[in-house]
């Protein structure tokens, strides 16, 4: 429409000189798109605002003396700046040991558990992912529904059956017959890194169906041109299509990474003995009263705003790791994504 | 019957026949490339194969079998179980004394998120995906919720006894901090005459603003990578035969888009039911760790999913319905 009107009126003329002509067109037009972008620009400023606002004030009173908290003309700005904070919450959490040295247990075993187990569920999904995606064979309808369901099935559905399999694991009686009794294998990672590389994972289906969805977008020629050149099937795979495919694997890795990084039902279920960050989280309201009544020598109520204030800081030390990681890897999160959609 | 007729009739057992006898490897029939092909596709999908009989099928089964059994813990020979048939379920809902109202609770807290969510993420990503100054940083803050919201984090501040305490008297007396603009308002409609059922809904979702903007990082990115794969040259088109902004959204985007709202969906209704700061699952947490009922919160958790399923199939079978004529 506005090219048609440049054409009649010229765009060296005034804009109102250029409205009359218009007979008040353009200036409808014009105020309409002002007041369409106002709108647009409290409503996102809102959003951001209110997704950005519980993290600036876990900052801000995460750094305020106890007597800040109860002090009720102090909103965000701290009057008595301290550390200590942290240090209680290190220790609550298992960051710094009983001598108080910051060993970051917690976190350093989540890292090693988290990367372990994304791989191995990258790995495995990857496969999956590709042999749905570029090969023909009976019944993959049947097995592609399949991996549908597993994305619809919560987990808690089996939970209880899993943790019994895992306490007294066996395979067809074998180790009943050697040892006398079925080994309990909850004290490990073996089980979760089995489920990993069996596709069982934290929302695994959904990694092989985004996965899926890019192979099947490669052109078939790429591989019939590399199978008239001897390549074989492991080698087209590795050669040809895993280096196209890096980005979206990677947006999966980063998914599965920060999934399984605040992961609570895998982890309570089968990592249980590591004291992974996510399990210290989240008993960390019974922890404190007890921390509270060794070091003040008498069983006291941790108050209210204490407490929602040590809370917070153990959420900042859960997330921010992960927000640093975003911020590095924003465009991959992002951009990968809309790459797999696209070819839906 | 000639042998070409034959060769064409297909029994339901066909594909695992077939499927079995292309494993073989001496079979000389299947030595032709199609049969390799599908040798290397199961090699390939077999870690699935494995893992979904293994650790879900089985599983799957057992617990179905012990939500119809007493079970009891035995130290170092697994458990034992005694038939009781649907008592488990009658347990669930008659004896159990928070599981009926955590579930209807938590199913009226699902259907309304999970519209609010879709609207929202849909009208998010349609924003997103206009040009304006700080598009990036915009965004990038929008899928900041895919961190925030993951896991541990969101049910953790609530999973606080007394706060929730505090905060349901603080409801109560309305004696929060400021002027509860939405409740005010509220107020002010129900008493003014205008009926009330769809706006107490409305609220709520007002109310729930924050959950539901955490809660839909992904489907904007699902949109909005739907969004980028409509072509321009349609909108050009629309704008040459002088169709305004408002009528090429409906015509364009909203069809173009509308595959994509079934796969939010259904993305939105799992993730609400797996979520961390789920009171049903708490319950059912509760009952398996701390009072051993494995019996009984596996028929919990089978009644939880098979709301989930129903919940699934209904919303997919309206939005196919809906959808179907703009395809």
């Amino acid at each position: 429409m506005s090219k048609n009107n440049t054409v009649f009126i010229g765009e060296n003329k005034n804009f109102w000189e250029r409205n009359r002509r218009s007979g008040g067109y353009l200036l409808k037009r014009r105020s309409g798109q002002i007041a369409f972008s106002v709108i647009r620009a409290l409503l996102l400023f809102g959003l951001c605002f209110m997704i950005i606002q519980p993290l600036l004030v876990r900052l801000a009173t995460s750094i305020m003396g106890e007597s800040d908290l109860y002090d009720t003309s102090i909103i965000l700005l701290p009057r008595h700046v301290t550390l200590d904070n942290y240090k209680i919450v290190a220790e609550l959490t298992d960051l710094k040991n009983v001598d108080s040295v910051w060993t970051f247990r917690s976190m350093l075993n989540t890292l090693w558990t988290t990367v372990l187990v994304s791989i191995c569920q990258i790995i495995s999904t990857t496969l999956v992912a590709y042999g749905f995606a570029r090969y023909e064979f009976p019944l993959k309808k049947f097995w592609f529904a399949c991996v549908i369901l597993l994305i619809i099935i919560p987990p808690q559905t089996i939970q209880t059956a899993l943790y019994m399999n895992f306490a007294n694991f066996d395979i067809f009686g074998i180790f009943q017959a050697i040892t006398g009794k079925p080994i309990n294998l909850r004290s490990s990672v073996i089980p979760y890194v089995l489920m990993s590389l069996t596709c069982m994972g934290l929302k695994n289906g959904l990694y092989i169906f985004m996965m899926r969805q890019y192979f099947k977008g490669i052109p078939k020629s790429l591989e019939e041109a590399a199978y008239v050149d001897g390549c074989g099937t492991m080698h087209t795979f590795v050669r040809i299509m895993l280096p196209d495919a890096l980005p979206t694997i990677a947006s999966c890795f980063l998914f599965s990474f920060v999934w399984q990084w605040t992961d609570l039902f895998y982890s309570r279920n089968f990592l249980s003995t590591y004291s992974l960050y996510s399990l210290q989280l989240s008993s960390i309201v019974s922890r404190m009263s007890q921390y509270f009544a060794v070091t003040e020598g008498a069983l006291v109520a941790v108050p209210q705003a204490r407490q929602q204030q040590l809370i917070g800081i153990a959420v900042l030390f859960c997330s921010i790791p992960l927000i640093i990681l975003y911020l590095f890897t924003q465009r991959t999160f992002v951009e990968s994504l809309a790459m797999t959609g696209s070819k839906e | 019957m000639s042998a070409k007729e034959r060769k064409v009739r297909e029994h339901w057992y066909s594909g695992i026949t077939e499927s079995i006898q292309m494993l073989i490897p001496g079979n000389r029939i299947y030595q032709t490339m199609p049969a390799k092909r599908a040798r290397s596709g199961y090699l390939f999908i077999l870690p699935f194969i494995l893992g979904f009989l293994l650790f879900m099928i089985k599983p799957l089964i057992e617990s179905f079998i012990m939500s119809l059994n007493i079970v009891t813990l035995v130290p170092g020979k697994g458990y034992d179980k005694v038939w009781t048939g649907l008592d488990n379920y009658a347990y669930a809902f008659t004896v159990d004394p928070y599981f009926n109202e955590y579930l209807l609770d938590e199913i009226q807290r699902m259907a309304i998120n999970t519209v609010a969510v879709l609207v929202l993420s849909f009208v998010i990503a349609v924003i997103l995906n206009q040009k304006f100054k700080g598009r990036t940083l915009a965004r990038a803050i929008f899928f900041l919720p895919v961190i925030l919201s993951s896991g541990v984090l969101p049910g953790i501040e609530k999973q606080n006894e007394m706060y929730n305490m505090m905060t349901s008297i603080a409801e109560s007396i309305g004696a929060s901090s400021g002027v509860n603009l939405s409740k005010s308002l509220q107020d002010l409609l129900s008493v003014s005459g205008v009926g009330s059922g769809v706006f107490d809904i409305i609220f709520q979702m007002i109310d729930a603003i924050y959950d539901i903007v955490m809660a839909s990082g992904i489907q904007i990115i699902v949109f909005l990578s739907g969004l980028q794969a409509i072509s321009p040259s349609l909108y050009e088109a629309a704008d040459v035969e002088g169709s305004s902004g408002w009528e090429s959204f409906w015509k364009i985007t909203f069809p173009m888009v509308s595959p994509l709202l079934l796969v939010n969906c259904i993305y939105t209704i799992i993730d609400f039911f797996m979520k961390n700061d789920n009171r049903v699952m708490e319950r059912i947490n509760t009952v398996m760790f701390t009072q051993f009922r494995f019996g009984e919160s596996s028929a919990m958790s089978w009644i939880y999913f098979g709301v989930a399923i129903l919940f699934i199939g209904i919303s997919s079978l309206v939005i196919t319905r809906t959808v179907k004529s703009y395809e």
